[in-house]
């Protein structure tokens, strides 16, 4: 790097040239690739992009949807991860039929995008296929008698709650730890006050919903927030986990939207979702139905032949925060109520 | 840094002398040579310098005001200031530890040596997310050990250290290896004392090698995310990265603060292996 060259203008002249063949070359190749990108996708192809805890429900959803006539020759091209990212990806320009986020917001910025129509919500169901809620995750046996809320503000109980900063989905948790000072009859101040003290007592903030629970199994904390299908999906694979359904807790609605140069079968698809047999492969990887009637034994769940106990008081985001969008602004937006209870808790500790 | 080979010391206790490259092969820059430099400046615009510009025109969105209001945030600062005064902790302790295991594999003959060589390598080979899990394992709350640094500062620098190991090892390793012994003996019998010899005829070579490691080591750690994430608890004020605050800021699709955060750790980077590569050059000339 520190040896100086000196260039004739003969050499300059050559270099160039070498220069604009490797541009050419390099153009080729790039244009090369785009000309034949668009080729491989047909109309019996459904591009599914999803975040990544409802792939064991979509595996046999779509063996079932196979068999059906609407979905004959179909075929599925898979995308999972982060909802975000595969929201923000899909925005970004990543072919997608059909998706399905964790939450409504990532699926609006695709209505802003273009990408999908806005009224993929006005259909009865609100463009919801499947509901959960948000439960407190405990060691085995609950060896620190955590049964609700108020339980986890307790001296010396540690938090661990995925990053509402950096985490869609935990946005879910926050609202619920928050809803349950006002399904008590509190006032917002009351439950800012609560609210404070769960940040305080949060030991570790994980990125993600999954990194959360990799953090807690692996022995960080006493109690995990966390959904409920998350929690049974979590002892149907073997970990030493129970988990609680408090008394006040939020309902979690996670939405699915076809997107506007979907093929034909992306809808079918998307229909599908609300049969009771798609419904019932929801409801056995630990996903509360959006359908009535629909019953199965989910292995798992603290009691499988009744595994979604009502409680209590059930808030939702819809009738007790307002909507996604009032709450993310109420709470989630730069300078609002989450942001600055984290800034404060973070300094005090 | 691409000289590091060429930096060997040829005189006995005397200057070390840089081999310049002939001049001759600057005017014989044939053909072939030509097409190399212009795949090399495509390929490394499409790579760094157009996705780097891109990061950097993305933060000048918000306008100045936008630019300092992300800046000034207190949690923005100060996971900032975590996030560089850690690596510059990790990468001081990566030039010394980094080179001793480097001189212990290269002038060390023992069992194992070269399991240990290969063993080097696997911080880079795990998936960072692997290694967060593997370190939470071993340094939390139910480590073997009987070590417990989760959620706390010393994680953040455990995580670290881990991720970035091998740089200054892997840069300092062949040189050592190039390094003519004849040269330390004959330094010695002329009467040069074993810390005189390292001075003025080990060090001089070594140099622009640790420093290249250390510039990697530090470049690495100051935007390393995955390693972290679940052994430092990610709390804010204490022990949360500049990265994760990145990640915050995407996810609330607020590029511009990110592309800020992003920009700020790439002048930091800059400057941090531009003081390195002064540093190196004063010392390896100075011999």
């Amino acid at each position: 790097m520190t040896s100086k060259h000196a260039v004739t203008p003969h050499q300059g002249r050559r270099r160039g040239l070498a220069l604009a063949a490797g541009v050419t070359a390099a153009l080729a190749a790039l244009t090369g690739c785009g000309a034949t990108s668009d080729a491989a996708s047909s109309s019996n192809t459904i591009n599914l992009v999803a975040y990544s805890t409802p792939q064991t429900a979509f595996k046999s959803i779509e063996a079932a949807f196979e068999k059906t006539s609407g979905g004959k020759d179909v075929s599925f091209k898979e995308s999972y991860g982060p909802s975000g990212d595969q929201s923000r990806a899909v925005a970004g320009g990543l072919k997608a039929d059909f998706v399905n986020f964790s939450l409504e917001s990532d699926v609006t910025r695709l209505v802003d995008g273009g990408q999908v129509a806005a009224d993929w919500n006005a259909g009865p169901d609100k463009g919801i296929v499947a509901d959960s809620v948000v439960v407190i995750v405990v060691r085995k046996g609950n060896p620190k008698h955590i049964e609700g809320w108020d339980d986890l503000v307790k001296p010396g109980i540690q938090i661990v709650t995925p990053n509402p900063a950096s985490s869609g989905g935990a946005r879910w948790n926050t609202l619920a730890a928050y809803g349950h000072v006002l399904a008590q009859g509190g006032t917002e101040d009351q439950a800012k006050d609560y609210l404070t003290k769960f940040f305080q007592h949060a030991v570790s903030l994980p990125g993600s919903a999954r990194d959360a629970l990799t953090s807690f199994t692996g022995g960080n904390g006493d109690a995990l927030i966390s959904y409920e299908n998350e929690a049974i999906l979590a002892r149907q694979n073997d970990q030493d986990v129970d988990y609680i359904v408090p008394d006040q807790t939020l309902l979690i609605e996670t939405p699915a939207a076809v997107t506007k140069d979907a093929t034909p079968a992306a809808k079918k698809f998307l229909d599908f979702l609300y049969t009771p047999e798609a419904q019932k492969d929801f409801v056995k990887s630990g996903y509360r139905p959006v359908v009535d009637g629909v019953t199965a034994d989910v292995e798992g769940a603290n009691d499988p032949s009744n595994p979604f106990p009502t409680p209590a008081k059930l808030l939702t985001i819809e009738g007790d925060f307002g909507g996604w969008p009032a709450a993310q602004k109420k709470f989630f937006d730069d300078g609002a109520i989450v942001p600055t209870i984290q800034e404060a808790t973070g300094k005090t500790q | 840094m691409s000289q590091t080979t060429s930096t060997l010391p040829r005189e006995v206790a005397g200057r070390a002398v840089r081999e310049h490259r002939p001049a001759r092969s600057v005017n014989a820059l044939g053909r072939g040579s030509g097409l190399a430099l212009g795949t090399s400046l495509i390929w490394f615009s499409l790579l760094v310098l157009i996705p780097l510009a891109a990061v950097v025109v993305q933060a000048t969105n918000g306008g100045w005001s936008g630019f300092w209001h992300t800046l000034t945030n207190p949690q923005t600062l100060a996971a900032l200031k975590l996030t560089v005064g850690e690596s510059l902790l990790v990468t001081a302790l990566n030039v010394v530890m980094g080179t001793t295991i480097a001189w212990v594999l290269v002038r060390e003959r023992f069992p194992g040596a070269a399991i240990l060589d290969v063993v080097i390598d696997l911080p880079f080979a795990l998936p960072t997310i692997v290694a967060g899990l593997v370190l939470l394992l071993l340094y939390g709350p139910r480590s073997p050990l009987g070590i417990d640094v989760a959620n706390a500062r010393p994680a953040v620098f455990l995580a670290l250290a881990f991720v970035t190991l091998p740089f200054v090892v892997r840069t300092t390793q062949p040189v050592l290896e190039e390094l003519d012994r004849d040269v330390e003996e004959a330094a010695s019998s002329l009467g040069a004392s074993a810390l005189t010899t390292f001075r003025r005829v080990i060090l001089p070579s070594l140099v622009p090698a640790v420093a290249a490691g250390a510039a990697l080591s530090f470049a690495r750690a100051i935007s390393e995310y995955g390693s972290l994430v679940l052994l430092s608890g990610n709390r804010p004020f204490n022990t949360e990265v500049a990265s994760v605050r990145i990640i915050g800021y995407i996810e609330g699709d607020n590029l511009a603060a990110a592309s800020v955060i992003a920009s700020v750790l790439l002048v930091v980077a800059l400057v941090v292996i531009v003081v390195l590569d002064l540093i190196q050059r004063r010392v390896s000339r100075r011999g």
